[in-house]
């Protein structure tokens, strides 16, 4: 075969030369070219090597269903591997290469496995695991592992780049009155009928150049196209793949916006993810042609019929000299008159055995006539062939080029994704649409009309229904009839072969033959979901576009029944790979998440901060000293707090403004204990419970007034806990009179603990004397100003278990607010201190967090039972007690002491008994940390039975990840002040 | 992509929205016993077909919304607000 680039064809610019590179060689195409045309025209035959085989793979089609031209595109950090050639366009210093080949795919070593194939039939990868015969040596999984490595390196397929991807991918929205897929004959018809009503159209297209089939045609112009539907207002939108629909009408998007450029655009991303809801979806997205399985029918030089038209009216290159046409049906016709006319010789193979055709004399007809096999090692010498009647009896034809048509499959995959099946319509021996309930219409051949008028009308029809669903006029019309050949098809799925083994491909990726088929089928796979992930038919990334219809039919014949028999498997999104750049979209690095800082964020690291991340907010770690560790600073920040004073941003709690006349009765309602009768001026701590008793969450609500509270909850919560109080108002409670406001962007908040609280407050606070005990006594509430006349909000509360306060004040003053109390706290030798100082403290104090708090624990097994009322009813106080959660072998919140305090253990340990250390053991420590004040590492946690069990026993904690064990000693939770001297103080 | 129509925004991604949960369970006194409450709670219909349940416009209005909603085809019949009062005003707007 030497591909000629034919005078006076095509629609490519050949003002414009463009050079590129092919396995490092130098080759010269023009734009519009794909990469595969301008192979093609280069007389490069050989582009690819198979998966299993490593046999040699040529261009076999011109679009998405690609099979033989997968390449490497790009070097480096955009190396793209698995791109179909027939769809990437040519650009000037385009560099591509063969892929799953050594050393190159005109000469690969790999290509001895084409020799083995008889050891490497469906299923061979999962027959590894029986070992090897005669005595299942390396049976389960030994022979296996080291079949696996050898495998995976040879049976694949290009190699992604491992370095970061440089490129940069935008997720956008669109909105719609009409979404059209395809612009083909039917799509444009559909489109223009609808925006000349006045409706807004989206068109989509994944080729560069519309027109869709029509571009196949010698004459059609697709520029003129482009220009008529923009002036008649159709938002067109070409290199765009429309690759999922979903729910609602919504349709799944990609955009290749760059791809085709020779360096990547300053401005544009790579890529675009798009969104569209449409009102109405015209699908129009076309058919596919089917190959035909018979012997060496993936030769390089075997192709569709319909591709090679393709490449000799939009390329202008004539893909063969000498070329046979094997068929079942009228399509390859039209063919094969104009690439006679563009001077090759053809030979028609029809296996039906009457004719009506119009053909000129030159061209040879056989008919009731079978391809049998290609002749030829890495390229087409010539083609076996027989009659329908005689398979023995063979004639060669010799020729440089086998071109195929099995019939066409209309493309029902983004149809198939809203649930609806396809049906099997006998006739045209294709799947075509199922019945379709919601706002969407299909069109031309992708419904299964081939004729071109009648896609047109068909169009029309489409247009009709959309208008349909805006209420517009609706004209009696309907869909012409499916098909539209003169002289029907006749089954032609594949020719058997007598040799063995047969390499009759059904599908091409991933090196399917029919034999493989047979065997899955007397290996005992008879449903064909079964036989597709046996045989991996239709699983390689055209998603067995070509190939699944021929592999139904052969499972059809194995099982005696006919197609819609044996059924077809789901399509599911996407139709074409969407990289996961593409989905990721601009959601990488900083941008994977939204950052939450506090509004003294800068006022943070200006004094030292280290920051931590904790859920989405970036929170004060440490704040080290010159060459402080982690360890060193917070052991002296909690040292210091529990001296004299410490100052923390706890802003990150969740803060919500409750207000109403029923505000009592609703937090009455949702804490475990009392509120009813909580003066204005008090705050209490208070634990929220689910429906089913568990612990939701903890937090403090002040009474500010007679109808208005303000709520803290803990950070991580904080969201939960507005949502379900807005749900409790507005579904179940609806007779209170109450709003909730989330209010904890607005505050910004800051602890003050330690010995000294009382004295650096004074110092801040306008009334120099205003913060006494009496004044302010353990959880009360002033609302009052700072120095400067600023009005905040303090609360005597503790979490450090020291004297401490709590002081509240508008965000946008909460750098005026800290440098107040820290100028304050210098004087007293105070710190500032971090989470990690915070979490020591409290564990001293034995208090919970979300770390203890995860949803298993109840009110008693975190030894709070006595906040919970017997008086009254609220949430989860029906439930609290039920089965389980009063048992008596609960996990009960403790503390832990090292036996030998100079050992240290981690979050996560595992408690169990001296001689039983296995499985959950008895318990497990949830927190720890450095205790400054007893010396030693402490650590809270949960233990079977509680304290009274396990006190004075000596128990082990089991680090399994860390591979260590130790001796422990379960303590009461409350290992520093349990009276609460200090708080109180 | 499920599309709601909020009766306060019009219609919006479910991703702007949480799901709740099955709207038509009738929650008992906080006073009743257990084992009403573990009916409410528990038992619960797993329904193949038009469903009301619970969705919140969390990124939204913040309305708590009953959506009639069939768990086959995701085909939305009605939605409002779930609050009485709240229903009668946003019934008018949309």
């Amino acid at each position: 075969m030497t591909s000629l680039r034919k005078e006076n064809y095509g629609k490519i610019n050949r003002e414009k030369v463009l050079g590129f590179s092919w396995d490092n060689k130098e080759y010269f195409g023009y734009e519009g070219d794909s990469l595969a045309s301008a192979l093609l025209a280069n007389d490069v035959r050989i582009v690819g090597r198979s998966f299993k085989y490593h046999r040699p793979r040529g261009v076999m089609s011109c679009g998405v269903e690609e099979s033989g031209a997968l390449v490497t595109v790009g070097s480096g950090s955009r190396r793209d591997p698995n791109v179909r050639a027939t769809t990437q366009e040519l650009y000037s210093g385009l560099n591509a290469s063969g892929q799953n080949a050594f050393p190159n795919v005109n000469f690969d070593f790999g290509g001895v496995n084409n020799y083995l194939s008889r050891f490497f039939a469906a299923g061979f990868y999962y027959k590894t695991f029986m070992g090897l015969p005669p005595f299942e040596w390396g049976k389960g999984t030994g022979i296996w592992m080291v079949f696996e490595k050898i495998i995976r390196k040879a049976a694949g397929m290009g190699k992604a780049s491992k370095e970061p991807d440089p490129d940069s991918y935008e997720h956008a929205n669109d909105f719609c009155d009409v979404l059209v897929i395809g612009s083909g004959p039917a799509g444009i018809a559909a489109a223009q009928e609808i925006a000349n009503n006045k409706l807004d159209v989206i068109l989509i297209e994944q080729d560069s150049l519309l027109g869709g089939n029509s571009l196949s045609q010698k004459d059609f112009d697709p520029y003129l196209l482009n220009t008529q539907l923009k002036s008649s207002g159709i938002r067109v939108m070409p290199r765009t793949t429309a690759f999922g629909i979903y729910d609602n009408t919504v349709v799944g998007a990609l955009e290749r916006v760059t791809d085709h450029l020779p360096t990547p655009h300053s401005s544009l991303p790579r890529q675009r993810f798009w969104t569209i809801r449409a009102k109405h979806i015209i699908v129009a997205s076309g058919a596919l042609e089917r190959h035909i399985a018979f012997n060496n029918n993936d030769l390089p030089g075997a192709m569709t019929v319909n591709a090679s038209k393709h490449y000799l009216n939009r390329y202008g290159v004539l893909t063969g000299n000498n070329i046979v046409i094997s068929t079942n049906n009228d399509s390859v016709y039209q063919t094969a008159k104009e690439l006679h006319e563009a001077g090759s010789k053809v030979t028609i193979l029809d296996s039906r055995d009457n004719v009506n055709h119009d053909l000129s004399k030159d061209i040879d007809l056989h008919l009731n006539t079978l391809p049998f096999s290609i002749n030829g090692r890495k390229k087409i010498d010539g083609i076996d062939v027989c009659k329908t009647t005689d398979l023995s009896n063979k004639n060669t034809i010799i020729c440089d080029q086998v071109l195929m048509s099995g019939g066409w499959s209309p493309i029902v995959n983004l149809v198939s994704h809203r649930g609806i099946k396809p049906t099997w319509n006998q006739e045209n021996l294709c799947f075509i649409p199922g019945q379709i309930k919601e706002n969407i219409s299909v069109v031309g051949s992708a419904k299964g009309i081939w004729d071109e008028k009648n896609c047109i009308e068909s169009g029309f029809v489409g247009a009709n229904e959309a208008m349909n669903t805006f209420g517009m006029h609706k004209k009696e019309i309907s869909f012409p009839s499916v098909g539209g050949w003169s002289n029907p098809i006749e089954p032609l799925f594949e020719v058997k072969s007598n040799k063995f083994p047969s390499k009759s491909f059904v599908d091409f990726q991933h090196d399917v033959t029919a034999e493989d088929v047979r065997l899955a089928h007397r290996e005992g796979f008879i449903s064909v979901e079964h036989l597709k992930r046996y045989t991996t038919l239709g699983m390689a990334n055209d998603q067995g576009k070509m190939g699944n219809i021929i592999g139904l039919s052969l499972m059809a014949e194995q099982l005696d029944k006919t197609i819609p028999q044996v059924g077809t498997t789901v399509f599911r999104p996407p139709y074409t790979p969407v990289p996961i750049g593409a989905l990721t979209g601009r959601n990488v690095g900083k941008h994977f998440r939204p950052l939450r800082v506090t509004p003294m964020h800068q006022w943070n690291i200006d004094h030292g901060a280290k920051m931590i991340e904790v859920g989405l907010y970036q929170r004060p770690w440490y704040y080290p000293k010159k060459n402080e560790t982690l360890s060193d600073s917070y052991i002296r920040e909690t040292t210091i707090v529990r001296k004299t004073v410490g100052i923390c941003d706890v802003t990150s709690l969740g803060k919500i403004a409750i207000q109403g006349p029923d505000a009592t009765e609703l937090v009455n309602r949702i804490y475990t204990n009392p509120f009813a009768k909580l003066p204005i001026g008090k705050a209490r701590y208070g634990i929220m419970l689910r429906d089913d008793g568990i612990v939701m969450d903890d937090g403090t609500s002040w009474r500010l007034g007679e109808n208005e509270y303000f709520m803290t909850t803990s950070t991580a919560a904080a969201a939960k806990v507005m949502s379900w109080l807005e749900e409790l108002l507005q579904t179940r409670w609806t007779d209170l009179k109450v709003n909730v406001t989330s209010v904890s962007e607005q505050w910004a908040g800051a602890a003050i603990a330690g010995p000294k609280s009382r004295d650096v407050l004074n110092e801040c606070v306008f009334d120099a004397s205003e913060i006494t005990n009496d004044n302010l006594p353990f959880m009360g509430v002033l609302q009052t100003k700072l120095k400067d006349g600023t009005p905040c909000r303090v609360v005597r509360i503790s979490f450090s278990g020291e004297l401490a306060y709590e002081m509240y004040i508008e965000s946008d003053y909460a750098h005026g607010m800290m440098d107040l109390l820290w100028e304050s706290a210098q004087k007293y030798d105070g710190c500032l201190y971090g989470l990690e100082a915070l979490g020591a403290l409290r564990v001293e104090k034995g208090h919970v967090t979300a770390a203890e708090l995860d949803g298993r624990v109840t009110i008693d097994d975190a030894g709070l039972g006595k906040m919970a009322s017997t008086k009254k009813s609220y949430i989860g106080s029906a439930m609290r007690k039920r089965g389980v959660l009063s048992a008596d072998d609960r996990d009960m919140l403790v503390g832990f002491f090292p036996i030998n305090e100079k050992e240290t253990f981690n979050a996560g340990t595992i408690v169990c008994e001296k001689n039983n250390i296995k499985g959950q053991g008895v318990g497990r420590i949830t927190s720890v940390t450095h205790s400054p004040e007893l010396g030693h590492w402490i650590g809270i946690g949960f233990v079977k039975g509680g304290l009274e069990k396990w006190k004075d026993i000596t128990l082990i904690g089991a680090d399994p990840v860390r591979n260590k064990q130790m001796e422990i000693k379960v303590v009461s939770p409350h290992m520093i002040d349990p009276e609460g001297k200090r708080m109180y103080a | 992509m499920i599309r709601i129509k909020c009766p306060y925004c019009g219609e919006r991604d479910h991703s702007e929205f949480t799901y709740g949960g099955d709207a038509s369970i009738k929650y008992p006194a906080l006073d009743a016993p257990a084992s009403e409450w573990t009916k409410a709670i528990f038992f619960r219909e797993n329904i193949r077909g038009m469903q009301k349940e619970t969705w919140h416009h969390t990124n939204g209005c913040r309305l708590w919304l009953e959506v009639e909603r069939s768990t086959i085809t995701h085909e939305i019949k009605s939605v409002k607000a779930c609050h009485p009062q709240i229903e009668k005003i946003t019934k008018n707007k949309s």
